[in-house]
């Protein structure tokens, strides 16, 4: 049966094509191949060109640029006053939007995640914000916010928090919330919908054992839906942050950095050199130092949730 | 219908020895029922005949075809799941058809096989629902129905009741049975339920660790099993353990010491030394309830009484161990009272507690010499 | 007596400030969309007059009709559709693919590949426009919808392969084994048995890729120079340079641009959130 058989069997093999083995192999790859060729071609090679940039003298105007300069770019935004600046705005902006978008996402989920008259068509219409085109909601809230032709202003100061209307988009130090308003109204969807998927898929059960356990409805919020929640919270929190710092669009079209630059995140700096300026060179040295910025804060958040499990086991 | 031979194979993964080279020879139109708890590698030894698993080594044949590189669908075999797998978006009909139509089977020639079939399982007036709309014990019948109308070389079943309530489990294995008689396929049925394994089975094959255990017919295996493994795997309730050490009373009779100094005694065995650590096995029927010490009863205290209906199971503890002894009577002995019970010299089991190895009884001739 | 009396208060309570929550979300969601419409409504010589109004004294439909009938915005908006279109339905296959493999398969590689699309995840989109534009242009690319539409493409892959993954994870394996064993190589019983399951996946990820190609600016601004290649988002800027800034004529086109992306995510809004559950309870 042994050798005998097997070679005697041969040919049925080299029927089957290649061997069955070598093709369990590769499967895998040709399934992965096409997306991997494109995210190659069209983001890993543009990333390593934009990241030699940085290193390179290059400005579109400049016919003589091209040069290599080094770690000149870099040497000369530590003294950049405008991109220090930015910085600064850049954690408040993303805080600052990033914890309304939260607050209030979960809030939206818990709601949703009720049963009563309407669910499926509220559902529907508070998630709408998310698919807006970004710079169309960008211009929406900038005329909104206008006292001419908006009634947030009028609004606000009847409610006395305004003394007389004015475009809080002009006033350097209001600025900002016009921006974070128009994203938080366009993000909560993003964690409404996360969350809710997180709610859903908390087993029943648990609420029931804990009811009848005698949990009021806060224990039971804070002993299951929180730790069940925990992750997703978790995962999403260190995405979107990453992601509303990268978040230029709807500073550019509401206020493009100002007034007085008090707008001026990272990324909208970044835009404001490579495009207005057209110094790709410094743009790219910029960029790369929010790469890595991003980056150490993905792998701290990740090493932090790693030591915290690791306790809790 | 085919034989299957299953030469050394071998599974690991990684590191990780799953199986450890298995031996088995089933011949056609067997039915064969590997058995053993979660984690033995069963399961894993079955998709490795189905193909949904490589061979690490070995060999695995078909109808006297290597398959070992061959895919799933070149096999030419049928596979009931245990989740039954039926494909959510067809109806009974379409899931039953499925295979036939990928090997371009003309369209009458399926109408007919899947009437013939629906027909045999009580399928006939299912077969334009989704298997949505269909009980548990229905849609049974739906994956052995897929599995039947392709004629295939051999069966695999991978745990196909163990979703069912008790009664219709138990309705199905006779059913599964009957239809392997009328059909007469070579069925390879993997549970880890041993009264599946005792009830369906041409010859059990029980596995522990990957490696097989004992192959043998139900009768077999549970009358004269190969280890301690097997003992206490296959009968339920389970068959009871008593550790002590052997000793020699004459030409036709033996005993094993309990610590507490209570001797039972058995058959002589062959290969055993006096003094030699010995584990005793008895079947709970093979112990029975007797007046007092002098019919050769040995005390032991009354811990619950458990009725089943046609018998009644009298838990106690002898030498601080636990047994169960099974009886016809109707006892009613208060709990912590002391009874007396005496084994079944012929029907006891003697296992080298080392090895944990079936030790056979001898002949008497061959103490003698 | 007393006892259910105080639970229904506490019940009327409760569902009374719920329903309060969810008018004030759906106010605040819907308000900002109802003034793009009422701004688009407004004729222009009462734009300013009327602008704090919550509805206008007179409505006309002379900004929607000049926007159809007198600019390029119909040319645009064609253009939209089919690099959207063409995008969702190419980001989905990929991403339908990858995300099986990830799903299904262990593989050498597949932590790398996974970090590598959480990374692409990570950097300012700016710095790539560039770069990009250099390695396109030589290949005929920059300037053409095929163009946008590969960009467009790479971009969404990543995030479209984790929602397609967590559609798989939710259907058993034990499916495609069966179709394996009935007679399919893997591949026919992941287009035959699982893609079908999967549908609600699908259109869920086609849904959302379409409506992220559909409102992208940055790039179309960059790569696309000529008006017969621009897509609405930048056509719909050029109602903010060319002319006189016209607010009206550009709100009408806004809510015209807004229509078919809406719709189309009021029809997956549901999807999505099952796919997501359908990993989660995996994961």
């Amino acid at each position: 049966m042994n050798t005998g058989t097997q070679t005697g069997k041969l040919p049925v093999e080299r029927r089957g094509g290649f061997s069955r083995k070598f093709s369990g192999i590769i499967e895998p790859y040709l399934y992965v191949s096409p997306a991997l060729v494109l995210i190659i071609a069209v983001m890993l090679m543009p990333l390593i060109l934009g990241l030699s940039y940085a290193f390179r003298d290059i400005r579109i105007l400049n016919p003589f640029s091209g040069g290599f300069v080094g770690t000149a770019h870099f040497e000369a935004l530590i003294s950049d006053q405008a991109f220090l600046d930015a910085l600064a705005n850049t954690a408040w902006w993303t805080f600052g939007s990033l914890l309304f978008q939260f607050g209030l996402g979960l809030v939206l989920a818990l709601l949703l995640n009720r049963q009563f008259l309407g669910r499926r068509l509220v559902q529907a219409l508070v998630f709408l914000p998310w698919a807006v085109p970004t710079f169309l909601s960008g211009l929406n809230w900038a005329w909104m916010f206008n006292p001419v032709v908006g009634p947030l202003p009028h609004w606000m100061t009847s409610l006395g928090l305004m003394a007389e209307p004015f475009n809080i988009l002009s006033d350097p130090d209001l600025a900002m919330w016009g921006p974070i308003i128009a994203n938080i109204w366009f993000g909560i969807p993003f964690f409404a919908i996360t969350l809710l998927a997180a709610l859903q898929s908390i087993p029943k059960e648990l609420y029931e054992a804990a009811s009848i356990d005698g949990a009021t409805t806060r224990q039971q919020f804070i002993s299951i839906t929180l730790p069940f929640l925990a992750p997703t919270i978790a995962i999403t929190l260190m995405l979107r942050t990453i992601w509303i710092a990268n978040f230029a669009d709807l500073i550019v079209v509401m206020t493009n950095g100002g007034p007085a630059d008090s707008t001026q995140i990272v990324a909208s700096y970044i835009f404001t050199q490579a495009f207005r300026r057209l110094d790709f060179g410094y743009a790219s040295a910029i960029a790369a130092v929010l790469l890595v910025l991003l980056l150490a804060y993905a792998l701290s958040v990740i090493a932090l949730r790693r030591a915290m499990t690791h306790t809790d086991s | 219908m085919a034989s299957i031979q299953i030469e050394n194979a071998r599974k690991s993964y990684g590191a990780v020895d799953v199986l450890h080279g298995i031996d088995l020879n089933i011949s056609d139109g067997e039915f064969i029922v590997l058995v053993g708890p979660s984690g033995c590698g069963k399961s894993t030894l079955l998709r490795m005949i189905a193909g949904l698993e490589d061979i690490t080594s070995g060999a695995i044949s078909i109808a006297g075809t290597v398959v070992n590189e061959l895919q799933p669908k070149d096999r030419d075999i049928a596979m009931v799941f245990q989740s039954y797998a039926l494909y959510p978006h067809m109806s009974v009909a379409e899931n039953m058809s499925y295979a036939l139509a990928l090997r371009k089977t003309a369209k009458e020639k399926i109408s007919d096989a899947i009437s013939g079939v629906a027909e045999i399982l009580g399928l006939t007036a299912l077969l334009d629902r989704r298997p949505k709309a269909l009980s548990g014990g229905q849609r049974q019948r739906v994956a052995m129905g897929r599995a039947i109308v392709r004629k295939p070389q051999a069966f695999l079943f991978d745990e196909p009741l163990s979703n069912l309530d008790a009664r219709l489990r138990e309705q199905m294995r006779t059913e599964i049975r009957k239809l392997h008689r009328r059909l007469g396929a070579t069925s390879v049925y993997v549970t880890h339920d041993q009264i599946e394994a005792m009830t369906m089975a041409d010859r059990i094959v029980a596995m522990h660790d990957g490696i097989i255990q004992q192959v043998g017919s139900p009768v077999e295996i549970y009358d004269r099993p190969a280890n301690i493994f097997v003992a206490s795997f296959i009968g339920s309730p389970a068959m009871n353990f008593l550790e002590g050490s052997y000793e020699i009373a004459d030409a036709t009779t033996a005993g094993i010491r309990l610590s507490d100094g209570a001797l039972i005694s058995v058959l002589p065995v062959a290969d055993a030394k006096p003094g030699q650590a010995i584990t005793l096995g008895a079947r709970p029927e093979h112990i029975s309830i007797v007046a007092d010490a002098q019919s050769g009863g040995l005390p032991a205290k009354v811990e619950l009484i458990e009725p089943m209906g046609l018998s009644t199971l009298v838990h106690v503890t002898l030498a601080g161990k636990p047994i169960k002894i099974f009886t016809m009577d109707r006892p009613d002995y208060p709990v912590d009272s002391f009874i007396h019970i005496a084994f079944d010299m012929a029907k006891i089991h003697v296992f080298d507690t080392a090895s944990e190895k079936r030790l056979p009884p001898a002949n008497a001739a061959g103490i003698l010499t | 007596m007393t006892l259910t009396g105080q639970t229904s208060t506490r019940k009327l309570l409760y569902w009374g400030s719920h329903y309060l929550m969810i008018a004030a979300f759906v106010i605040f969601a819907l308000f900002p969309l109802y003034w793009l419409l009422k701004v688009s409504v407004t004729p222009n010589d009462i734009l300013y007059t009327e602008g704090v109004r919550l509805w206008p004294s007179r409505t006309s439909w002379e900004n929607y009709a000049f926007v159809l009938t007198q600019s390029n915005f119909p040319h645009y908006f064609l253009n939209s559709v089919i690099v959207s279109g063409t995008t969702a339905l190419v980001t989905t296959l990929i991403a339908a693919l990858t995300g099986y493999a990830f799903s299904r398969f262990a593989f050498r590689g597949k932590v790398i590949i996974v970090a590598l699309m959480l990374i692409t995840q990570m950097f300012p989109l700016v710095m790539l426009i560039a770069p990009i534009f250099k390695i396109l242009a030589p290949l005929g690319l920059t300037d053409s919808l095929t163009g946008l539409i590969i960009v467009y493409t790479a971009f969404n892959v990543p995030f479209a392969t984790f929602l397609m993954q967590s559609f798989f994870d939710g259907i058993p394996k034990d499916l495609e084994e069966a179709a394996m064993i009935d007679g399919n190589t893997r591949f026919e019983a992941f287009r035959a048995i699982i893609l079908p399951l999967t549908l609600p996946g699908v259109a869920a990820t086609l849904g959302f890729v379409f409506t992220a190609a559909w409102s992208e600016l940055l790039f179309a601004l960059m790569l696309v120079s000529s008006e017969s290649a621009s897509t609405f988002p930048v056509g719909l800027l050029s109602f903010v340079s060319k002319f006189s800034v016209d607010f009206g004529q550009m709100m009408a086109a806004g809510v015209l641009a807004l229509v078919p992306a809406c719709l189309f995510f009021l029809l997956i809004q549901r999807y999505l959130v099952q796919g997501l559950t359908a990993g989660a309870v995996k994961g």
